[in-house]
């Protein structure tokens, strides 16, 4: 079986923070959901951010369904394959209105208007969202806005989710329906967190990312 | 930085609009920022004083049929007045013609006075329609009319990014002076204050920068490619044909009148 996404030797250093990956190795396959872990600064979220292009490793390669992605170019399939979920909410969140915020995925994959509304709000129901359509974005609670946030990736159909600190900031409650959520979903994905009784609950295989290299636990 | 100051430069609270509905918002939001256009055009080019007169007058009417928030609005217009009052001291002294009365040997131009009365007028009548017919939209709703009435996309999107994160960058501003304050900081005239507050507003730059960064790197991930889709439920109906048209009228009233020549 090959990986869904593939990083081969891959280093990237900052010019003050200095290296963060030492040729790297990681792949994700079909059906898992790997944890990242590792201190701050160690550069988890600069991994998922190569991954979908938004670094350019110094070198080594990245593999992703089914080839290799060296340009800009090749990444948009990449990102419209692997849904990144952001750290910070406010930053992924920036129409005007919920139903506009999830329906911009699928309109930039060239769908109808009538269409990506239609998947927006079939997504937004999935996620025990429905009715939200017209909220105002920054209106919304901490817990809602992360779960807009899922609903607006999951509506481009992604095979693979990038999860940067999902449960970051949320309540008890808040926590255990984001759980609840991701469980049900069939992608395979990579999950940041600090969190064990949150990652307990959801993967298959726990990575740690330190002094430059994703060890295994 | 005085209190009363400091609210009001970071006092968003979002798009919220908190006004009662009323006859106005059952028209078109097109209509009104069109009707809006027209009437300000047309006042603001006259060039006697009973137009702009009649201007105020269809001004109070609008406010009232907008049922506008009476001490809001008086709070909005003295804002702008304050300046007109400036202007409206300074204009009879530059300006030449017939002295009116002198102050420490300077001459009061009757011409500059008249002048300035028409400038107030045209201010307060523009102001307090846009305040009544556009005001009380809500501000992405703005954006979105804009964008329908086939305003530069450019400026719309900025509209609309402005009306998104202006609420994000003034809880950022709020939380690092919520810090300064918690850390016994209390702005004086020295130069330590002055070199917080610079660090203060150097800290805020930044920070929206790389947040703005953040933010398009999350429009690449799901792939934008320089086009925002904007959903929206307006219906033109025939009672925004008829604002528009009666404002029509009012603007070629004006025309014939002759309150455009001099």
């Amino acid at each position: 079986m090959t990986a869904l996404i593939r990083m081969d030797q891959v280093s990237y250093s900052y010019p003050v923070r200095g290296m963060v990956l030492d040729q790297v190795d990681m792949s994700l396959f079909a059906g898992e959901k790997i944890s990242l872990e590792g201190g701050n600064g160690a550069g988890k979220t600069t991994l998922l951010n190569i991954l979908v292009g938004l670094n350019k490793p110094k070198s080594g390669g990245v593999f992703a369904f089914g080839r290799e992605r060296k340009v800009e170019t090749d990444f948009i399939e990449v990102r419209a394959k692997a849904g990144f979920l952001f750290q910070d909410p406010d930053d992924q969140l920036f129409c005007p209105t919920v139903l506009e915020d999830v329906a911009f995925g699928p309109l930039n994959q060239g769908k109808s208007p009538d269409e990506a509304r239609q998947i927006s709000i079939e997504v937004l129901d999935c996620l025990g969202m429905a009715g939200f359509e017209d909220r105002v974005t920054h209106q919304l609670s901490g817990g809602e806005k992360r779960l807009i946030t899922l609903a607006s990736v999951l509506a481009m159909k992604p095979e693979v989710l990038l999860l940067d600190e999902p449960s970051n900031a949320l309540d008890k409650a808040a926590r255990l329906r984001l759980i609840e959520v991701l469980q049900s979903l069939p992608q395979a994905m990579i999950i940041i967190s600090h969190e064990s009784t949150f990652l307990d609950a959801l993967v298959t295989r726990r990575t740690r990312l330190e002094r430059g290299k994703v060890l295994d636990l | 930085m005085p209190q009363f100051l400091e609210h009001s430069m970071t006092s968003w609270r979002g798009q919220q609009v908190e006004h009662k509905q009323s006859i106005v918002d059952q028209f078109d939001p097109r209509a009104r920022v069109l009707a809006t256009v027209i009437f300000a055009l047309t006042v603001v080019f006259s060039k006697t004083l009973w137009l702009p007169f009649l201007g105020l007058l269809m001004a109070f009417a609008f406010a009232l049929s907008a049922s506008l928030n009476f001490r809001r609005t008086l709070r909005r217009m003295i804002a702008m007045d304050m300046f007109i009052v400036v202007m409206v001291l300074m204009l009879p002294f530059t300006m030449s013609g017939d002295a009116l009365f002198h102050v420490f040997g300077f001459a009061a131009s009757k011409q500059g006075f008249i002048h300035a009365i028409g400038i107030a007028l045209k201010a307060n009548a523009v102001v307090l329609t846009l305040l009544s017919l556009v005001g009380t939209l809500e501000a992405s709703t703005l954006g979105h009319t804009l964008a329908r009435l086939k305003v530069p996309e450019k400026l719309v999107h900025l509209l609309l990014f402005t009306v998104r994160y202006l609420d994000v960058i003034s809880r950022e501003y709020k939380r690092m002076r919520k810090a300064m304050k918690a850390r016994a900081f209390v702005p004086k005239n020295n130069l330590h204050t002055w070199r917080s507050f610079g660090y203060l507003v150097g800290m805020l730059l930044v920070r929206s920068l790389e947040r703005s960064e953040r933010i398009f790197d999350a429009m690449k991930c799901r792939g934008y490619c320089g086009k925002l889709y904007l959903f929206d439920t307006m219906q033109w109906q025939q009672r925004d044909t008829i604002l528009l048209l009666s404002m029509a009228s009012f603007a070629v009233f004006a025309i014939a009148s002759g309150a455009y020549v001099a």
